[in-house]
Order: C-alpha cells, then sequence, then structure tokens
C-alpha cells in the first residue's frame, strides 16, 4: 500500500473507531442523527474524496477512495458517507456545484423509473439511501446529471435489514438546482453503487472475521478456547479465503475505475463480496453461539448489513449475469484475451 | 488482518509484450492437440512440445544465463505460464524442473549439480519430480521413513516414495530422506538429495490412477548408492528446505487455472443460446477468475519482491481448489451432458476428464485441510 494510504487508513480507522461505538450504531436505528460523525467525516475531507481540490474536494483517486469505502463498511458509520462520495463526484464530474450537507444518489434500483426534464424532476425512486436525511439528490437519468432539494414530503421512511433508510423518494415535479449532460449509461449509478457497496461489504466480511477471530479466541468451552478446536479453525481459514477474495476484487474494481470505465471489475466485484459475504455471515453467527444472536452484541449491526448491501446495487446473480452474457456474446476464444487485457489496464 | 493483505500488483509493459510472444507460440505449435488432450493442462506432457518450448527460451526464464537460463523476472515468468495453462498446453514433463527444482538447486544446490541440470532444464529436456510422500506419510511428511546411511563417499538409501508424478519419465528426483533417525525432533535428521533416476536400485512403477493414466509412481529405493556430492543444501536442513520448495509449488497460477480448457469448452457450449441460468453461472465463474487472477499476480508480485508467499499461497490455493472443483458441477448442471470418454463430442470427453482430475486439486501439494491449518496458524489460531 502506498505511504499515503497508510495515512489515510490510519484516519479513517482512528475516526470510526472513535465514533461509530456500538450505542451510535443503536441510537441511529431508532433515529438519532450522529451529528458528531457526520461532521468528522466532512472536516476530514471524506465525504468529498473524490472531488478534486479546486473545487473544495480532497482530490483522492479511486485507488485512495477504496481505502475510506473499504473502512465505511468494516465500522458501519450510520451516515451517508459512501451517497455522498459518489454524489459529489458525479456533480463534480458533471461540472456543477457540490451543496453543503449529506447527499444520496437516485435511482438505485433500475426498475424505477425517473425522468428529468423541463427542469424538474418526475417519478418515484424507492429504496434511497438515507432519503430523509440527505439534504440532496443526485439524479441520473434521461442522459442527464441532476441537482435536486428534498424535504420531508417528498420521503415515505422505509429501511434495509440494518434499519439504515432505504426511504421512498417521490420527485413529483421537483425543481432542478442544476443539471449537465453526462456520458454515463442509464444505469451508470448502479455501476458506481455496486462498486461501493462491493467495498463495503469486502470492510464489512474483514470485521466478521476480525470479530470471530477474537470471540473464538475468548470464549472457553470442554476446558479450552474453541478456536483451539480444529472445525473452527477450518470454518475461520475458510472465511479468511472470502475475506481476502472480497477485498481484492472491491480493490480491483477502484483501480479500474482509475483507469476507465470499471464496469466490468465492479460486477464481478460485487458478485465476489456478496459470496463472501454469504459465507462470513453464516460462519460468524455460527461460531459466536446464542450470543451473537442477541441485539445486545455488536456482531449483528455487521451481520445485517452484509445482507443489506450484497441486495443493493444489483445482487451477485443482476452482475453475475450481465458479465455472463458478455461473455458469451463475444465467444469462448475471447474471454481470456479480454480479461488479461483489461487488467494490464489495455482496457478491451 | 494485514497478513492476508493481497497487495494489487499489475504486470509490467515488458511482461505484456511477452505475452504476443508466447500466445503466437502457441498458436503455431498447439494444433496436434486436441481439447480433451488439452484438458489435461500441465498434468499432460509431450517431450517435442517441451523441447520446443525451451528452445523458444520459455522455460527456465528466472535462471542465470551461465544455466542456459534467460534472466527474466517473476512477472514475465507469470505471464508466459498463464498462457501456457490458459492453452492447455503439454507442460508436464518439465513443469517441475522449472517451477521448483531449478529455482530449488539455485538456493541451496552446488556449482556442480546447477551445472549438471540447469542446462538441460531451461531446454526443456531435462524432467525432475518430487519425492517426498511415502506410503506412511502423506500430510505428515516429516513423519518419513526412507533413510539415507551414510556410507564412504556417499549414503545408501532404503525405502519407498509413492504418488510421484512423472517419475517414470524423468531423470532426476529431488528426494527427501530421512538421515538421522536418532534425533528426537522429528523436523530434523531430513536431508535433501538429488536422485540420479538411473541409479540401481531405484525402480519407478507407474500407479494407474482413476482417470485410467499412468501419471504417477511408486518409487523403491533398494540399497541405492546416492554419492555424497548429490546432497542439496545442508545435511539436517530437508525440512527448511522443502518449506521453501513448497512455497513454489503452491503458489502459482496452476492452482486455479488447471481447469481452464472445461470453462472454455462450457462457454463455447452456452454461447450460442444463453439462458438466465448459464448466464448467471458463467459470469460468476468469471468474476472469481478475475478475482483469482489477481490475487495470483498479488503473489507472484510478493516472490519478486522477495517476500515469503506461503500464507498468500496458501489462501489462493485453497480458493483455487474450491472454484475449480464448482466448475464440473456446474457444467454438468448447465449443460445436462453424459460425460463420456470415448466417441463423445469434445465437450463431453473435456468434462468427462476434468470431472475426475478436479478430484485431486485439493490433495496434491498440500490438502485443503491442511492449507486451512496454515491459514489459521497466519490468523493467530494456532
Ligand atoms: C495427482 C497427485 C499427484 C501427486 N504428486 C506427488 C508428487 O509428485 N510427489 C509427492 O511427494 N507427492 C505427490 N502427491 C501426494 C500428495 O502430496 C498427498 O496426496 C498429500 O500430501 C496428502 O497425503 P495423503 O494422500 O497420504 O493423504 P492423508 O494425509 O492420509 O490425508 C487423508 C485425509 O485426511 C486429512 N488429514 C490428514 N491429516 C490431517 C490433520 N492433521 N488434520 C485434519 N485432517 C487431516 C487430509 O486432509 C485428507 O483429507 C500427489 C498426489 C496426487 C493426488
Amino acid at each position: 500500500m502506498s505511504e499515503m494510504r497508510d495515512i489515510l487508513k490510519d484516519t479513517v480507522t482512528r475516526l470510526f473507531t472513535d465514533l461509530v461505538t456500538r450505542e451510535t450504531l443503536g441510537d441511529a436505528e431508532t433515529g438519532t442523527w450522529p451529528d458528531a460523525l457526520w461532521n468528522a467525516c466532512a472536516e476530514n475531507g471524506l465525504t468529498l474524496a473524490l472531488v478534486p481540490e479546486e473545487m473544495g474536494g480532497a482530490g483522492l483517486g479511486w485507488a485512495d477512495s477504496f481505502v475510506i469505502a473499504r473502512a465505511a463498511g468494516h465500522h458501519g458509520p450510520p451516515v451517508p458517507l459512501v451517497e455522498t462520495m459518489l454524489g459529489s463526484w458525479l456533480l463534480s464530474e458533471a461540472g456543477l456545484e457540490i451543496p453543503e450537507g449529506p447527499l444520496t444518489v437516485a435511482p438505485v434500483r433500475t426498475d424505477d423509473n425517473l425522468q428529468v426534464g423541463g427542469n424538474a424532476v418526475s417519478g418515484t425512486a424507492k429504496a434511497v439511501p438515507w432519503g430523509r436525511q440527505a439534504g440532496h439528490a443526485v439524479v441520473l437519468s434521461n442522459g442527464q446529471i441532476a441537482l435536486v432539494a428534498l424535504n420531508s414530503s417528498m420521503v415515505t421512511e422505509n429501511c434495509n435489514i440494518a434499519r439504515e433508510p432505504r426511504d421512498t423518494v417521490n420527485f413529483d415535479n421537483a425543481p432542478l438546482i442544476a443539471s449537465a449532460p453526462t456520458s454515463l449509461p442509464k444505469d451508470g449509478l448502479q455501476v458506481y453503487g455496486a462498486m461501493f457497496r462491493a467495498a463495503q461489504l469486502a470492510g464489512g466480511v474483514a470485521r466478521c472475521l476480525d470479530e470471530t477471530v477474537q470471540y473464538a479466541g475468548d470464549r472457553i468451552q470442554f476446558s479450552r478456547p474453541i478456536a483451539k478446536y480444529q472445525v473452527i479453525q477450518q470454518y475461520l481459514a475458510a472465511m479468511a479465503g472470502h475475506m481476502a477474495s472480497a477485498g481484492a476484487a472491491a480493490e480491483m474494481a477502484f483501480r479500474a475505475a482509475d483507469r476507465g470505465d470499471p464496469r466490468f471489475e465492479a460486477a464481478s466485484a460485487k458478485v465476489v463480496t456478496g459470496d463472501a459475504a454469504g459465507n462470513a455471515t453464516s460462519t460468524a453467527h455460527q461460531v459466536h453461539g446464542a450470543i451473537g444472536f442477541t441485539y445486545e452484541h455488536i456482531l449483528q449491526f455487521t451481520t445485517r448489513r452484509l445482507w443489506s448491501w450484497r441486495a443493493e446495487f444489483g445482487a451477485e446473480s443482476r452482475w453475475a449475469e450481465e458479465i455472463g452474457r458478455q461473455v458469451a456474446g463475444r465467444g469462448a476464444d475471447a474471454f481470456w484475451p479480454d480479461l488479461t487485457a483489461r487488467q494490464s489496464g489495455m482496457v478491451a | 488482518m494485514d497478513s492476508l493483505y493481497f497487495e494489487p500488483c499489475e504486470l509490467p509493459q515488458e511482461a505484456e509484450v511477452l505475452r504476443g510472444e508466447i500466445r503466437d507460440f502457441l498458436a503455431d505449435n498447439l494444433d496436434p492437440y486436441s481439447p480433451e488432450v488439452r484438458s489435461r493442462s500441465w498434468a499432460g506432457g509431450d517431450p517435442e512440445f517441451s523441447q520446443k518450448l525451451g528452445e523458444a527460451g520459455f522455460i527456465g526464464m528466472r535462471f542465470p544465463k551461465k544455466y542456459g537460463g534467460h534472466e527474466r523476472n517473476a512477472m514475465e515468468r507469470y505471464v508466459v505460464i498463464e498462457e501456457l495453462l490458459a492453452a492447455g498446453a503439454p507442460v508436464a514433463l518439465h513443469w517441475i524442473a522449472d517451477r521448483q527444482s531449478g529455482p530449488l538447486l539455485l538456493n541451496y544446490g552446488t556449482e556442480k549439480q546447477r551445472e549438471m541440470c540447469l542446462p538441460g532444464v531451461a531446454k526443456g529436456e531435462t524432467y525432475f519430480c518430487i519425492g517426498m510422500s511415502e506410503p506412511d506419510s502423506g500430510s505428515d511428511l516429516a513423519s518419513i521413513r526412507t533413510k539415507a546411511v551414510k556410507v564412504d563417499g556417499g549414503y545408501v538409501v532404503n525405502g519407498t516414495k509413492i504418488w510421484t508424478s512423472e517419475a517414470h519419465r524423468c531423470h532426476y528426483m529431488i528426494a527427501l530422506f530421512r538421515t538421522d533417525s536418532e534425533v528426537e525432533e522429528k523436523h530434523k535428521g531430513m536431508s535433501q538429495f538429488l536422485v540420479d533416476m538411473n541409479t540401481p536400485g531405484v525402480t519407478a512403477r507407474p500407479i494407474r490412477n482413476m482417470a485410467g493414466e499412468e501419471m504417477f509412481n511408486e518409487v523403491s529405493f533398494v540399497d541405492a548408492f546416492i554419492p555424497e556430492d548429490m546432497l542439496v543444501g545442508e545435511e539436517g536442513k530437508g525440512w527448511q528446505q522443502v518449506l521453501s520448495e513448497l512455497a513454489f509449488e503452491r503458489s502459482g497460477p496452476e492452482r486455479y487455472m488447471s481447469s481452464h480448457i472445461l470453462l472454455h469448452a462450457l462457454i463455447r457450449e452456452v454461447s450460442q443460446n444463453p439462458t438466465e441460468r448459464s448466464a448467471v453461472a458463467i459470469g460468476r465463474l468469471i468474476a472469481h477468475l478475475a478475482t483469482l487472477r489477481q490475487m495470483s499476480l498479488s503473489v507472484a508480485g510478493m516472490q519478486d519482491a522477495g517476500q515469503d508467499p506461503s500464507l498468500a499461497g496458501s489462501v489462493v490455493k485453497d480458493l483455487g481448489a474450491v472454484y475449480e472443483q464448482d466448475m464440473p458441477k456446474i457444467a454438468h448442471e448447465l449443460v445436462g451432458a453424459d460425460p463420456q470418454l470415448m466417441g463423445g463430442s469434445d465437450f463431453e470427453k473435456v468434462l468427462a476428464y476434468v470431472t475426475q482430475a478436479t478430484i485431486s486439486f485439493s490433495l496434491r501439494g498440500g490438502t485443503r485441510e491442511i492449507l486451512r491449518g496454515i491459514i489459521a496458524r497466519g490468523l493467530g489460531l494456532r
């Protein structure tokens, strides 16, 4: 890892360790907005990580931003950090000014139909992350990036398994604050959203492993730490493999975004990290026994996020199908040359 | 778990240039081999092919020039071996010599041993086998009993090695023998030897495997005399040397690319008319392939930087075996063809072979359970 990334990693780890406590996580589920946490994210430049310095951001690339997104998965800060990173990047790419405060993005589902036209956005978007807390939404539709202010009358509250806000937003001709054309495809938000979720999944899987290794060392049964039982070691080793591949897959996608269009790598990452989340959640809970099934225990804040995130911005099957159709369309002789060309940066 | 972080590694431009060269070579030289033959991957061998590959400069790539090598870096070698695997080239005969025995001699061998063996290896004419496992010593390698007893001018060896891949076609074996039976700690008292397979008293007898091939062997040693200058490294240091040899054995792309020809055949089979189900299955395989490749490149990068790749290599080998072992099942479910050993389509024959072969991928080179034990140690659990 570069020195820059090491420093960044230390900074975000310290920030989240201090400010994303069990209490913060619990309180957020009953509607408390963690002001101190959000402000710390903003003050440390995390929210506008991908925005160029001349536009007020931190000017980081994707490979560096991966460190933030992965740490967000590890600690689960109950704020729209990655959504704001994505939204502010979209705005800066479109040359639009970035408003203060938390952002969200819409639509996140491919079957939601939003229309940008005549200086307004119409239509309804479901499962909009943090819709009720985000001051603005960045909308991608009709070849436009558009910025819209949100207010409570537009929002119907809902949430995912982790009780993170996933609200229905009825835009109902909400006026555009600004808009500009984009070269991103219609489902561009899904691609970049999947990429961010993949990084969060990788972080969350690593958290599951850390918690479980720790617990297995502490918990004594039959006069020995359960970590000493070979079957537990084998479970954890398998989980470590998933953790490593999830991290590699997600980082691969972020690095691809620095080179150009990360669509293939983002799709791969969402598949691999989703598979890893499936393994990690079951293994972590199995090894934790009954205590891990309590609300009191910290583990479930991570596992419920993993189950939610793997479904958001397209489940494993959605992205696997896209890759599969692409590969089939190119034919059997092409997949290997295509893969080696992409991974060497000579985009196919 | 920072010890399990796979630092991303991109291939340098000169390695990508080499990719073009090896692809051209393969396009010119692979015609005689059917998909079924190619599906044997690095378990299928042809002396003529090894020789041509050596002539073209694609074996012993990292060896010094004075031993017939090409002084290329690890990433350049990586590109060549992954292309050989992707094409299903018949590389079995020289594979072990190129991958681990040559590097072992470069690390621990004497000048004489290197001069004797390495030029032939680089030409693709000298083959090596690995004499580790014994009838009563599989995973518990340190329990080996084959003894090398010191006599005037050398050692007399008695015992049996087993599962020795290609021993009946190899010129040399790097063998692990017990040189001291008195020591209390069983990891001590073992030494590595360079064994000429023509030594009187050394007999390789092929053991038919379940796929009907004669690939691995039982190798018996009956009063076989090994001259003392064939000791590799230090007497009594065999265990440490074997561990560093295993790092080469376990860390390469063959640990997730041995079924590549089945993947190719499967994509060919379903690409005419992909259904949602087949597209999802293929896409999932490709996603995992892309990720395993990144991880494998990262391991090669570690090797290039002189770091110990044992733990990372074990992770990739374990994940690779799971990925490859899923593949015949996926192919079976998607296509529903009867695997045919004779007279079937190429796809059916490839599926028939790979279905049998994949069983061994979580055994050879260290079983799944042993690798996961190593990973568990890396996690601090043992
Ligand atoms: C195709 C093929 C090629 C081979 N080529 C070579 C070669 O060229 N040279 C060579 O030296 N060897 C070779 N081998 C041998 C290979 O290294 C051994 O098969 C391997 O080390 C396992 O030993 P084993 O087969 O005796 O199984 P065992 O060690 O008897 O294991 C049987 C089962 O018990 C499990 N087990 C064993 N110990 C433990 C433990 N402590 N905890 C949990 N589970 C355990 C194993 O994981 C496995 O599932 C080859 C094997 C194959 C299949």
